[in-house]
């Protein structure tokens, strides 16, 4: 296979890896410091793909629809937090899965029946719609190294964050023990809040990054919580840096998987066999690759200090 | 005269017999006759039937995870799936004869548990959830992935499965009662699990790991047992649930499948063993009447579960498991009645504070001496000649009342 194809998918692998980081922080975060299982969290990046078509459509320009989308779905992760998830923290994690889960099915079919349930387009902002050559007679699109610079933009952004401010200190202290924090005298409730809503920003930014290239359909976030579960699984609950490797890793092994899984097994099966399990292969590559991560190191690669 | 004296005997008979034995001829006495029923209401009553008592035992299966083991596996629909198409893949090739697929269907699934759960059970709390969801995503993905057995279109088989060469489990009334045995005998295998020692090293575990660990027991082969019998059973619930609709699709394994099979565990309640098939039955009838209310049905749903997550604890099987521990009881339905209804008389005579306040400390002093006192109560609320009316209004603030102390001691906590 050409070396220049394999080098696109690496870039698709990593775009698709930057977005994964970017819903499995705020995922990593949320189960590290509050101990709570949020599955809504594929939900708020397909509601900020939605935000982003509907502020589009109202305002024309890609940028400001974007600008208008994060504050909105920050204000909607809020909105959950105070009016249902407060009231779970404490609680059992089957009580969590369920009330979630009915978040998710209330929210799935809300945005059916506000926006319909036909896939919904965008179109790429004029400023990034080019591609720029990579060598001799290869192009990548602009938009998509776009993504990738804002993805390890806001990765390197959350690293000073959590390592070098006060309120990151405290993430980082309740992930390892939450009451122990509370005890000396910071107020968690706020600091839960506080993290939740980010964590929501984060998943609606990777939303509205994916809304001129995917279709925005209802149900686009639970495919990619799942990944974000494997995710946090491999780099270790309550770890941002274990999500930022875990995500790469995922998204370039899925990306290389599908692009080439069913070639490579030519080499040494007949094709016909090949074309049946490579495909079969390749989606269960990932889970595979959890499988070994934790077989190897049961807590993940990276596991926040303190926690068994 | 003697008819009648028959029939008290009968009656003591039946109240002699253990709680167990009386809830399971509740439960199965009715599923007996439904096929007559459905003789005069309609085939259809059949197919619902049929489908309500596969997911029960699915259900089953998950209850012995979630409720026995303490285990919460977010996977479990897999096991469903891989069933049926396990038998179904047979039956595409000609293989498709009871020897063969149920056999094929139960060891399938637990084998796919087998290799799973040796990963997933190491593993304990939200990672076991996650694990064992992402695991559940893995078969759904590869079965779509499987052109040869129809992808992400599902595999249509070729008849249901054949019975020693007969066409036999064609008739939708012996499917019926073969899924209503099936049920019966898992609901008996499990009971007969949950109290054998076996069963208790699991729960013990759940209650309390350090203390079984200290007696002698390892954790994991249990555990691991346990996921794997759990994997067989439901893999026997997808065998049935292919059969029934003669189709096997990537959507039975769906996570979402998962969720509702988590549902319907919670809803009947994950601590008693008839939970799950009253949850099973629950779930599938507040669907069909939600779908024929409205297409948007998982918009109601939804708000349902947070609703059950937040208040609903022990599910329909601990409010039944309440009453019958004298907790919750009718004597206590209508002390609480004639304390307010008494109150409401006094609201009329009296201002409208002083009337709440009697209220509220009517109804607490009520509840504790409820069952004693019942006769009395009753006795009073004949004297105080209530008007039918008034009874209606007295529900209704019972009801009022109940909510709101349920949300004050939710706040306080």
């Amino acid at each position: 296979m050409p070396t220049s194809l394999v080098l696109v998918q690496l870039f698709n692998g990593l775009q698709f890896g930057v977005l994964l980081f970017l819903v499995a922080a705020g995922l990593t975060l949320v189960f590290g410091v509050m101990d709570f299982i949020n599955l809504a969290h594929g939900v708020q990046y397909m509601l900020g793909a939605y935000l982003a078509v509907a502020f589009f459509r109202l305002t024309g320009s890609f940028f400001a629809a974007a600008a208008l989308a994060l504050p909105a779905s920050l204000l909607f992760g809020l909105a959950l937090e105070l009016g249902v998830f407060r009231h779970l923290y404490g609680r059992d994690h089957l009580s969590q899965v369920l009330a979630t889960f009915g978040v998710i099915l209330f929210l799935n079919q809300g945005v059916k029946i506000v926006w319909g349930a036909a896939p919904l387009n965008m179109a790429l902002p004029e400023l990034l719609s080019g591609s720029v050559p990579l060598m001799e007679g290869l192009r990548y699109p602009v938009y998509r190294f776009a993504i990738i610079g804002v993805g390890l933009a806001v990765a390197g952004g959350l690293y000073v964050f959590v390592n070098h401010t006060r309120i990151g200190m405290l993430v980082r202290a309740g992930a390892s023990n939450a009451a122990m924090v509370a005890a000396l005298g910071v107020d968690v409730k706020r600091l839960f809040t506080i993290v939740f809503g980010f964590g929501a920003m984060l998943a609606g930014l990777a939303g509205v990054m994916v809304a001129p290239i995917l279709s925005v359909e209802p149900g686009m976030g639970d495919q990619v919580l799942i990944l974000a579960f494997v995710v946090i699984v491999i780099g270790g609950i309550g770890s941002i840096r274990g999500a930022f490797v875990a995500a790469l890793l995922v998204g370039v092994i899925d990306t290389l998987g599908r692009s080439f899984m069913t070639d490579a097994l030519r080499l040494v099966l007949p094709p016909s066999p090949a074309r049946v399990i490579g495909p079969a292969l390749a989606s269960m590559g990932i889970y595979l690759l959890m499988a070994a991560v934790l077989a190897w190191r049961p807590a993940g690669l990276f596991p926040a200090k303190g926690r068994t | 005269m003697v008819g009648s004296a028959r029939v008290a005997s009968l009656a003591a008979h039946w109240w002699a017999l253990p709680f167990e034995e009386r809830l399971a001829v509740g439960l199965f006495l009715p599923l007996m006759l439904l096929p007559v029923a459905a003789l005069g209401l309609g085939g259809y009553l059949l197919v619902i039937g049929e489908r309500a008592m596969i997911l029960a035992i699915a259900a089953l299966s998950l209850q012995l995870l979630i409720g026995v083991a303490g285990l919460i596996s977010f996977g479990h629909a897999a096991f469903l799936g891989i069933g049926a198409y396990a038998a179904g893949i047979l039956a595409s090739h000609g293989h498709g004869t009871l020897v063969l697929a149920l056999p094929a269907a139960i060891l399938s699934s637990a084998l796919f548990a087998l290799l799973t759960g040796a990963i997933a059970v190491r593993s304990r709390g939200v990672y076991f959830i996650m694990i064992t969801l992402a695991f559940g995503q893995m078969a759904y993905f590869v079965a779509s992935s499987l052109a040869p057995y129809g992808g992400d279109d599902g595999l249509t088989w070729p008849t249901r499965t054949l019975v020693f060469g007969t066409r036999v489990l064609k008739s939708e009334t012996v499917f019926y009662y073969v899924a209503l045995a099936a049920l019966g005998g898992v609901y008996v295998l499990m009971g007969r699990l949950v109290g054998s020692r076996f069963g208790r090293v699991l729960r013990g575990l759940t209650d309390n790991e350090r203390r079984v660990e200290a007696i002698g027991f390892a954790p994991y082969p249990y555990r691991l047992t346990a996921y794997v019998m759990a994997g067989a059973t439901c893999g026997l619930a997808g065998f049935l649930l292919g059969n029934e609709v003669e189709f096997v699709s990537p959507a039975y394994m769906h996570w979402q499948r998962s969720g509702e099979l988590i549902l319907m565990v919670l809803l009947g309640g994950s601590g008693q063993r008839y939970g799950p098939i009253v949850g099973a039955m629950t779930y599938l009838l507040l669907e069909e009447s939600l779908a024929r209310f409205t297409e948007h049905w998982k918009v109601i749903l939804g708000p349902l579960l947070v609703v059950v997550a937040l208040f609903g604890r022990g599910g329909i099987a601990g409010i039944i498991e309440r009453w019958r521990l004298g907790e919750l009881s009718l004597a206590m339905l209508w002390a609480a009645c004639g304390a307010i209804a008494r109150a409401q008389a006094k609201r009329v005579m009296g201002g409208l504070r002083q009337a709440e306040a009697v209220a509220a400390g009517a109804l607490d002093r009520a509840i504790p001496r409820s069952k004693a006192s019942a006769a009395a109560f009753v006795a009073r609320w004949r004297l105080s000649k209530m008007r039918v009316g008034e009874a209606v209004v007295s529900l209704a603030l019972i009801v009022d009342r109940s909510i709101s102390t349920t949300i004050a001691r939710w706040r306080r906590r």
